[in-house]
């Protein structure tokens, strides 16, 4: 059993050691917002939050993170309140929406430690791949955030 | 409520308050989370709740587009009632059987979901209404002319009497629909037309919104797949010994050209998968590289007796006696879609002989199809899933969408449990129906006014409808291939186009903007060599060229209008522009770019026109066009496929790299309708980008860039 606190709640888990934080959220807990992309760590469609820092959970093994607050995208908010969310809206970010939860999950672990970021910042952190192209709307939405 | 105030962009603020007080979002509340009420279908496409919510069925696919809202906007509109009671529903493919196709053709394709079907469901909202007016006159005993409506209300303006669309909706739907119905001016519309907020927004940013992959069910397993790596290749051998202590592993399924794993978890099938040994009989084409397939397409270049699709005056005989000619040849590579959401299809087969299936799709009723296909069920057996898709750009609805249906059909019931089979990014992309590689060559004749007066081209490349629409093809002409070249409205008095159709073992078929995504590329950047040549100035030289194209000319202009062509760009800096038509509607952008020490070039902003003759919701056609930036600099930056023993030598996004964040210019979109005709959205935007990109190089640089993508230029595809 591996003990594991999601959105401040304790589950615990009988899975392999092995097996990606990502295949427990899904397969394992049923939590599906998180979404699998490329399985190597490169698109970002499953970044979670580990302590507050984003982390793609497709790379990540369980056994990893058994001591860490994992923070998934059902974790920011169930009812679309969080400013992440109303700026989505508000700028109608998402297309097909399929990265979207990856991408909120890293600007929200982005705004954490950098709450007023340049463009450059933005750039560098947030490395999601969108293959609807919605890159404009998210720098322009994490703007309006930090200018409030 | 300051926060809010600020995050306003789009007017949310008045959709938020009118939905009902508080801090609301403009967040749709679904009438199913209501009470229960009691809902009349008016028609196929409106059903009327007694607590006056208004459901629209959309019979196209939501991947990202916004047809969905877009669509309910134009049922919206003409049926009066109030947007903010309004909620959506997928169609079901079967009742398009048992309605007698009632729902129009469901493939979301060619970006024709509005431009197709808008006649048939703007009426369907008119008669709708109608039908509600006319049950609240008959209560009343007045003439339906003298009653209106607004948002839902029925009124008579005599007695001063008011009914809401809830109150008649059951009454409503026993009168027997109008024969005659008058659709309203575009330009009277209060609902469509406007900017309205996306339906599915609030799903789509809290991680609740359904996709194929999201499903679950009781005792469903998983599987993971490997395909043959050579196209056409088939599965020789494996060797199960291998996976004999795996964890999870249930069964190993062989198809005919592939082998599945089906396991407790997916990472167990997908980990059991590359575990196991597999032979394979490659098929003879495990020889065919990226250099052999440009040798033959380089060979199609100089092929003799090829199709003509075009041959106005004598481009020959002008091309031989001219003063000044100019000859280049273009490249283009294969490409993969990569959508987000990786091929997945779900399988369930019921005790009483039905077929449940969920799927990506761009076309339910081709899901429908190969599902009825695959299983031998009668198509009235198998319930079609629908959800959200996440990314399509033609992968899930052209040239073979039952692929991955095909196979967790197979595997369900080998299986004997219901099956989600989740295809690895990896077989995503080498296992790809491809954007066809292409290769121009084209020659030009210069007046002593630098104009040209003859124009060859020769196009060299693996033909889509070969495959996908065999029929199409008549005398090994593919005119689709041709676009933008037998249809150039350039005025050149001599004009030839002509096709080498080179078909190779790798599988192609509609790639986002098809076939105007090579030839936007070919053409435009053809034509900035030859304003280079003749020391013009490429806008005032395409102007020239576009004197009778009316609508092209005024979408050129104001994407120059907006560009601040002409005017200086700080020292560095440099611009290049393009035009296109395509999908029914007119496109031009304009490119900003200064270039790196490593010579790729660093994009400061593109801005972009469209016509596509009514906006039906002007903010989502800013995003298409905004993410066609996206999708397009990505191709032309880094994209490409290459072959080698026959089969995809990239398999994730390592390696087929596409563009992030950082790299996403400043974009600017002015949306200038002309009215009098229905054009696409999601592919129109695309295709000037590149060569305004490839222009702006020119510009920069002195140089042509004639094959893609950029990291790699000066070498061959």
């Amino acid at each position: 059993m591996i003990n594991l606190n999601i959105n401040g709640k304790e589950h615990a888990v009988d899975v392999d050691p092995d097996m990606p934080l990502l295949w427990v959220l899904r397969d394992t807990l049923g939590m599906m917002g998180t979404k699998f992309g490329c399985g190597i760590a490169q698109c970002g469609s499953c970044t979670v939050q580990l302590d507050g820092v984003a982390t793609r959970a497709c790379a990540t093994p369980v056994s990893a993170v058994a001591s860490a607050k994992i923070t998934t995208i059902e974790g920011l908010s169930a009812d679309g309140s969080h400013p992440i969310q109303k700026a989505w809206v508000a700028h109608q970010v998402p297309q097909c929406g399929y990265c979207q939860s990856g991408m909120i999950m890293a600007v929200d672990a982005l705004l954490k430690t950098t709450p007023k970021p340049t463009d450059a910042e933005i750039g560098a952190a947030i490395t999601n791949i969108c293959r609807c192209g919605t890159y404009a709307r998210v720098r322009d939405a994490i703007h309006d955030i930090a200018n409030v | 409520m300051n926060k809010i105030m600020k995050l306003d962009r789009r007017n949310f603020l008045k959709a938020g308050a009118a939905v009902g007080g508080g801090l609301m979002l403009g967040f749709h509340i679904p009438a199913a989370n209501a009470a229960p009420a009691k809902n009349a279908e008016i028609n196929a496409w409106v059903v009327v709740g007694a607590d006056d919510s208004v459901l629209i069925r959309v019979a196209h696919s939501e991947m990202g587009q916004g047809a969905m809202t877009g669509l309910a906007q134009l049922v919206a509109e003409e049926l009066g009632c109030d947007w903010n009671k309004v909620r959506t529903e997928f169609v079901d493919p079967r009742l398009n059987i048992t309605r007698n196709k009632v729902y129009g053709g469901m493939a979301t394709v060619g970006s024709r979901a509005i431009r197709s079907s808008q006649e048939y469901v703007r009426k369907a909202g008119a008669s709708a209404r109608m039908m509600l007016v006319s049950a609240a006159a008959s209560r009343w005993k007045v003439s339906a002319a003298d009653c209106a409506v607004k948002e839902g209300v029925i009124s008579h303006a005599a007695s001063g009497r008011t009914l809401t669309y809830g109150a008649v909706a059951e009454a409503a739907a026993k009168i027997a629909p109008p024969t005659q119905v008058t659709l309203k001016d575009p330009a009277t519309w209060t609902i469509a037309g406007q900017p309205k907020m996306r339906l599915d927004m609030d799903e789509k940013v809290t991680g609740k919104a359904f996709y194929a992959i999201d499903v679950r069910l009781d005792g469903m397993l998983y599987a993971a797949i490997a395909q043959s790596p050579v196209f056409g290749g088939k599965l020789k051998s494996y060797d199960e010994t291998a996976l004999k202590n795996a964890k999870g592993v249930r069964k190993i399924v062989a198809l005919p050209n592939a082998v599945a794993v089906v396991a407790d978890s997916y990472w167990e099938a997908q980990k059991a998968v590359r575990a196991l040994p597999i032979e394979w009989n490659n098929g003879g084409n495990e020889k065919v590289s990226s250099a052999s397939i440009a040798t033959f397409l380089g060979e199609g270049l100089a092929a003799k007796d090829v199709p003509v699709a075009r041959n106005d005056g004598d481009v020959e005989k002008v091309l031989a006696s001219a003063a000044k000619t100019i000859s280049a040849e273009y490249r283009v590579p294969y490409l993969s879609h990569a959508a987000m959401e990786p091929m997945n299809c779900t399988v369930r087969f019921n005790a009483d002989g039905t077929l449940d299936v969920w799927a990506p799709t761009q076309n339910a009723e081709a899901i429908l199809g190969a599902a009825a296909r695959s299983s031998g069920l009668e198509p009235l057996k198998i319930n079609v899933h629908l959800s959200y898709s996440g990314g399509g750009f033609g992968r899930r609805g052209g040239a073979a969408p039952g692929d991955y249906v095909d196979q967790a059909v197979a595997i369900a019931k080998a299986a004997g449990a219901p099956v989600k089979l989740v295809w690895s990014r990896e077989e995503d992309i080498q296992h790809d129906f491809y954007r066809p590689i292409s290769s121009a060559k084209m020659t030009a004749a210069l007046g002593a006014d630098g104009m040209p007066v003859a124009w060859n081209t020769r196009i060299s490349g693996h033909s889509i409808m070969s495959t996908a629409n065999p029929a199409a093809i008549k005398n090994n002409m593919d005119q689709g291939f041709l676009v933008l070249f037998h249809d150039n409205v350039y005025d050149v008095p001599n004009v030839k186009v002509d096709y080498a159709m080179r078909n190779t073992h790798v599988p192609v078929g509609y790639w986002r903007s098809v076939n105007h995504s090579q030839n936007a590329y070919f053409r435009e950047s053809f034509l900035d060599e030859l304003a280079h040549a003749a020391g013009q100035d490429p806008y005032e030289y395409r102007r020239k060229l576009l004197h009778k194209a009316p609508k092209q000319l005024a979408v050129l202009e104001a994407c120059a209008k907006a560009a601040d062509w002409g005017k200086p760009l700080p020292t560095g800096q440099f611009r290049g522009i393009a035009q296109i038509d395509g999908y029914g509607s007119y496109a031009a952008a304009v490119a900003e770019i200064s270039m790196n020490a490593d010579g790729t070039p660093h994009v400061h902003r593109i801005v972009q026109a469209i016509d596509p003759g009514y906006a039906v919701n002007p903010d989502a056609i800013k995003a298409q066009m905004e993410g066609s930036v996206a999708w397009t600099l990505s191709a032309a930056l880094y994209g490409e496929i290459t072959i080698k023993d026959g089969r995809v030598e990239q398999g994730n996004f390592d390696r087929y790299r596409m563009l992030l964040l950082n790299k996403m210019p400043k974009v600017e979109t002015v949306v200038v309708p002309s009215g009098g005709f229905w054009g696409g959205i999601g592919e129109p935007g695309g295709p000037a980008v590149v060569p305004a990109l490839i222009n702006a190089m020119l510009a920069a640089t002195g140089k042509p860039t004639r094959s893609l993508p950029i990291i790699k230029r000066g070498t061959t595809v």
